[in-house]
């Protein structure tokens, strides 16, 4: 399998933009901003379509438009708590345009499946390099603002008296979430980044009480699921996206059954 | 301990939006008391320690805190807001939440050295929660919170405590606790303590002075000295009854009003 350049590519991507979702998603599911994952993909799909239709990188487009919308939920904060009509208007306008610019741009229908459900096995060596370099570009980040954006997500209160500026922090994040999504979508789609985002960090909150293992558990199973989704693939043949978000679902199924084990037999004991 | 004032407000006028909510305070609190701050819904608790904390600026006059004028991110300062509502993060351990607080508004990775463990230890065990502290904290019931929520105040050595109505949902005998544990605190550090409040009997004992708002004005003193019927009458401008049974004291304003306080 591994003498295929594709396959090498694939893994390669796979494990890059992994890493990222894993670390990203651990706090999303903390900050219970699962919603805003799922919004800036479908942002970003208006962006990449509409990238392609000015003549440029869809890649680029996307990056461009999924930082932006994930600056300005930052910006807006709590103002969009309760507006969730309102956000789900922009969410399925976005959707539109993305068809329409789709539309227009009829020279690369394939595209549409492409972003939609992602085409892992068709990464370039340009591609790769760009996924690697702007992952471990947001994990510093992420790394650099994992303390202040721990303690703002568990006591904004108390860090905003300790002179802690609450929106950036908030705009941060989301544009590191923003660019996680927009690599995701490489892997799984615009569809389905949910699967990869959420999943690994939703299963490592239901394994460990511990915030730093947390964060390396859902690396790991993003790791896991990402590599062994495209392992699946090359055997049964069946696409990549599927088996990542079945294997996706199903870990986090199994540390749901888990947690639910372990509390019923001793409830204070569970790690 | 110093000599400034813990808090010293100078003329103070707060509000939001041009809308006057507290005026004309001028008081001192020195350092080292537990200070009861009572007064009705509304009267602007929440909104002076916001104040003490450079949260909220005045609309007039000055506020000096530790001798110095109020300002964000004083680590000398310590606060526990009101109405907490934890429904973030239910899942971790009530040591990793207390954890997020050590020098949680530093940039970088929450890396924890031996001595911020040690440290983390100190205020658990400050306040009895070393066992609590293994739980998740979705498990934990409202005055085991607080009790966490304390534990995180006293990291990083605060010379005073603002507590904003730390008693609300508790029972009178966990009501009783927290404030004993509160001034155990203030003893042994010789810190502060400015602790508000709806209930001023369970801080009887255990309290130096109150510091009472309503209707827009304020007044500090020992509980004889501001929960009078006169005084009280004068601060609401309007009549209020002190009614005092056994060792209880109930406030009660307006005629036939409801008791608070
Ligand atoms: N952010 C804000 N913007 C505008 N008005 C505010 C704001 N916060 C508080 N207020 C108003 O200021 C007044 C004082 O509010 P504050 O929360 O300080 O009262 P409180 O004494 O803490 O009341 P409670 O006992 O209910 O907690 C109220 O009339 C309130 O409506
Ligand atoms: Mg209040």
């Amino acid at each position: 399998m591994l003498e295929y350049e594709f396959m090498r590519h694939a893994l390669l991507a796979g494990v890059m933009v992994a890493l990222l979702a894993g670390a990203s998603g651990y706090f999303l599911v903390l900050r219970k901003q699962t919603f805003a994952g799922h919004a800036l993909s479908h942002v970003g799909f208006a962006g990449a379509t509409g990238a392609a239709l000015l003549g440029a990188p869809p890649l680029a487009g996307m990056f461009a438009v999924t930082v932006a919308a994930g600056l300005a939920m930052g910006w807006l904060g709590d103002r969009l708590k309760g507006s969730d009509v309102a956000v789900g208007a922009v969410l399925a306008l976005a959707m539109g345009f993305g068809m329409l610019f789709l539309h227009f741009f009829t020279a690369y229908a394939t595209q549409a499946t492409a972003l939609l459900f992602g085409n892992i096995l068709g990464v370039d060596g340009t591609t790769l390099y760009l996924l690697a370099a702007s992952s471990l570009l947001c994990l510093c980040a992420l790394a650099m603002i994992s303390r202040p954006l721990i303690f703002a997500s568990l006591q904004p209160e108390l860090a905003e008296a300790r002179g802690l500026p609450l929106r950036l922090v908030s705009m941060l994040f989301l544009a590191i979430v923003a660019l996680a999504t927009a690599l995701c979508t490489q892997v799984v789609g615009v569809l389905l980044v949910f699967a990869l985002m959420v999943g690994p960090g939703a299963a490592a909150q239901q394994l460990t009480r511990k915030l730093g293992r947390g964060v390396a558990l859902a690396v790991a199973l993003a790791l896991a699921e990402t590599v062994g989704g495209i392992v699946l693939a090359y055997r049964s043949d069946w696409p990549v996206s599927f088996w990542i978000t079945a294997l996706s679902c199903g870990g986090y199924l199994a540390a749901a059954a888990w947690r639910h084990r372990q509390t019923r037999r001793s409830p204070y004991k569970a790690n | 301990m110093s000599a400034a004032p813990a808090i010293a407000f100078h003329d103070l006028e707060l509000g939001y939006a041009g809308r006057r909510i507290l005026s004309g305070v001028n008081l001192q609190i020195e350092s080292g008391r537990f200070v009861a701050l009572l007064g009705p819904n509304g009267a602007g608790k929440t909104s002076l320690l916001r104040a003490v904390l450079g949260l909220v600026a005045p609309l007039r006059g000055q506020i000096r805190v530790l001798g110095r004028p109020a300002r964000r991110g004083r680590g000398a300062v310590a606060y526990i807001p009101q109405r907490h509502s934890l429904n973030i993060g239910t899942h971790l351990s009530g040591r990793d939440f207390v954890a997020s607080g050590c020098d949680g508004q530093r940039w970088g990775w929450p890396w924890l050295g031996r001595r911020a463990r040690r440290e983390i230890e100190t205020a658990l065990e400050c306040v009895d929660a070393v066992e609590l502290a293994s739980r998740p904290l979705g498990e934990l019931s409202g005055g085991q919170r607080q009790r966490l929520l304390l534990a995180q105040a006293l990291l990083g050595k605060p010379q005073l405590l603002l507590l904003d109505e730390p008693l609300a949902g508790l029972d009178v005998l966990h009501q009783r606790q927290v404030v004993k544990q509160v001034d155990s605190i203030r003893q042994r550090l010789g810190i502060t303590v400015l602790f508000s409040s709806h209930d001023l009997n369970p801080l009887l004992g255990s309290m130096d002075q109150v510091l009472y708002l309503a209707a827009g004005h304020a007044q500090l003193g020992s509980v004889d000295e501001v929960i009078s019927s006169p005084v009280l009458s004068r601060l609401y401008g309007a009549h209020v009854d002190v009614v005092r049974v056994q060792k209880r004291i109930f406030v009660l304003p307006g005629a036939g009003g409801q008791a608070h306080a």
